[in-house]
């Protein structure tokens, strides 16, 4: 679960060099011992390569597309196997509006719900199990969302989507009729699978601020929410931050619910009813089939949404970490 | 909230306008903006929660339809065919899902035992807690585009359920290196100079003392990463494929639970659809199965 916060680094145990040993070991202690040590080496390094393992290897699978496509590939529109010219202007703008329209609808949704669990408002006991819940909602399969998004979630949008492009239809937003899947279901299911990040971390950072701070405000005479607003929003900011970039990478990257639902059509379009297609969804549709160069451009995409994610996860650890940091002094 | 009663008079003046003062007056703009905003904060948890509600309920009423033996002992069914079941699905989840574990845990416990055992650079193992940590963030499907392009498109394995384990495996990685490294972490380190007092090399310490009195809590990380992992879909479509036959072997093209949901909930035919639903509770089950198992480890490594 990408949710799940850094680890701390509270040192309980001295480096290798100040291990204290009581008596002299035999050969076949040190060759074990030395041994074991070979082992757990050979697993870290593993470990610690294995990020730049994945974007060398894709990279380098990307190489034919790059050398034919160059950089025009990010804001080329067609995806053309047939005649063999791929670009990935229609996913990335698939990509990033999906997010844009989840953030939307998940930030005010995750903060409110953090400040409700994390503030005092209902009993310790009842926060308890809400918070589980919340928890539950991070578990639940990608694939199982998408099921429930295509029968369930899809039907009910459906009016919704006819009276929003019959009333409004003049904002570009809603200017094509709906035809089912589209981007703004899309958008709605990944907001709901973003919405566990956000409010496990926000509420770790409403929780961490100290008592006094809540103290102060209302010997004052600031009410709760005056507290909430003032002083506790601006407090707690950098981690609720953290958290919208950990979602942010979440969202970007999230595959199965958003392939099932949102039309996996390469277009750009300015309406939010129809239907289009993103990175993710494009690599999920296509690998089985593809063949030379329409892999090597799959390859190409998949290294843009990794390099996407990297940015958006490198740049929420640092802040993530940095409140940590702070928690503990 | 009424006052004490003061004794002098002067006082009794001044503490009823105290009392005046700490009155709420319940027409005060404040008291309805602080109500309001406290139900706008309510209705937000009751939204993050409903969908919860709304898909567990549909899984479990529209999955118990098919909720019978041959749903775990038959082959899926053809198209227009009557009946079937996600046999070789389910027995294709546990291998491949197995396959990860064992490839995952070994790799991230003997990773997380250099983090706080030897911790023989500094900088390095701050990089690696960092690099773990982003590499959590990794979408899961990247993690099949690389398996692809490491096993599949080379030919190495083809796709093959040993593909997909890998895939798999590089999802669980991050999760038990980090559960890992935080339970060793919080054995004392009292007891790591006990087994040295005694006469215990450092292996013989971190196998004997350290790894049993962390256990608890590595376990609790593994069973997460399981249970994540068996409900993951994306890392597999490319790698292991799907198949409707039984497992055949771990360097075929395999089904599995995910996988078969996926390809049943976008086909048109009401049969394979209703097995979708199906195939679905089992997943939701196994996963907050797991995921409730884990929990309960934890609690009792914490009572203990």
């Amino acid at each position: 679960m990408s949710s799940l916060p850094p680890f701390s680094s509270s040192p309980s145990s001295p480096p290798a060099s100040e291990w204290p040993e009581s008596r002299t070991l035999t050969v076949w202690d040190k060759g074990i011992e030395r041994g074991f040590r070979g082992v757990a080496i050979a697993c870290v390094i593993g470990v610690g390569l294995l990020l730049g393992c994945i974007v060398f290897f894709i990279a380098i699978d990307a190489l034919p597309a790059i050398q034919s496509f160059g950089v025009s590939f990010i804001i080329r529109q067609s995806w053309n196997p047939v005649e063999n010219v791929y670009g990935a202007g229609a996913v990335i703008y698939g990509t990033l509006a999906s997010s844009a329209i989840a953030l939307l609808i998940a930030v005010p949704l995750g903060v409110g719900t953090a400040i409700f669990l994390s503030e005092d408002i209902i009993p310790a006991s009842i926060g308890a199990g809400l918070v589980f819940l919340v928890e539950l909602l991070a578990a639940i399969p990608s694939v199982v969302y998408g099921l429930w998004g295509i029968f369930v979630l899809i039907p009910a949008y459906q009016p919704i989507g006819q009276w929003l492009h019959e009333h409004l239809s003049w904002i570009p937003l809603f200017s094509s009729p709906p035809i089912g899947p589209g981007l703004l279901p899309a958008g709605m299911v990944l907001a709901i699978m973003i919405l566990p990040i956000i409010t496990a971390i926000s509420r770790d950072s409403f929780a961490a601020l100290p008592i006094e701070l809540r103290e102060a405000a209302m010997s004052v005479g600031a009410s709760r929410w005056r507290t909430i607003v003032s002083i506790l929003i601006p407090s707690a900011f950098s981690g609720i931050v953290g958290s919208i970039m950990l979602a942010l990478g979440r969202a970007l990257g999230e595959t199965m619910a958003v392939t099932m639902i949102i039309g996996n059509v390469n277009r750009v379009s300015w309406s939010v009813l129809a239907p289009t297609n993103t990175i993710a969804s494009l690599l999920a549709n296509q690998f089985a089939e593809a063949r030379d160069l329409q892999i090597s451009a799959l390859m190409y995409a998949a290294l843009i949404l990794v390099m996407m994610t990297l940015a958006v996860n490198i740049m929420a650890q640092l802040i993530v970490s940095r409140v940590r940091v702070i928690d503990k002094l | 909230m009424k006052p004490k009663a003061m004794k002098s008079t002067g006082d009794r003046h001044l503490s009823s306008d105290i009392a005046h003062a700490l009155q709420r007056n319940p027409y005060r703009f404040r008291v309805w903006v602080n109500a309001g905003l406290t139900g706008l904060a309510a209705l937000c948890t009751a939204i993050v929660i409903l969908p919860l509600v709304a898909v567990l309920v549909y899984v479990v009423v529209q999955g118990a339809q098919r909720l019978d033996i041959a749903l775990v002992t038959q082959l899926p069914p053809a198209p227009l065919a009557e009946g079937g079941g996600l046999g070789n699905a389910i027995v294709g989840t546990l291998l491949v899902v197995g396959l990860a574990t064992l490839i995952a845990v070994p790799l991230g416990v003997f990773a997380a035992i250099y983090l706080t055992e030897y911790r023989g650079n500094h900088r390095l193992v701050r990089s690696i807690r960092f690099a773990t940590n982003v590499l959590s963030g990794i979408p899961s499907i990247i993690a099949g585009v690389f398996a692809y392009g490491m096993l599949v498109a080379t030919g190495l394995t083809g796709y093959s359920a040993i593909a997909g384990a890998v895939a798999l495996s590089m999802l669980m990685i991050p999760t038990i290196v980090r559960t890992t490294d935080e339970a060793l972490q919080l054995v004392p380190f009292d007891m790591r100079l006990g087994a040295s007092a005694i006469g215990a090399t450092r292996y013989q310490s971190i196998l004997r003392i350290v790894l049993p009195a962390a256990l608890p809590s590595i376990i609790t990380g593994i069973v997460l990463a399981i249970a994540r992992a068996s409900g993951e879909t994306a890392p597999l479509i490319f790698t292991a494929l799907n198949s409707s036959f039984w497992p055949r072997g771990v360097l075929e093209p395999i089904a599995s639970l995910s996988v078969t949901v996926y390809t049943f909930a976008t086909a048109p035919f009401e049969n394979q659809q209703e097995l979708a639903w199906a195939g679905s509770l089992i997943l939701v089950v196994l996963v907050l199965l797991t995921s409730a198992i884990a929990r309960l480890v934890a609690r009792r490594a914490r009572i203990s």
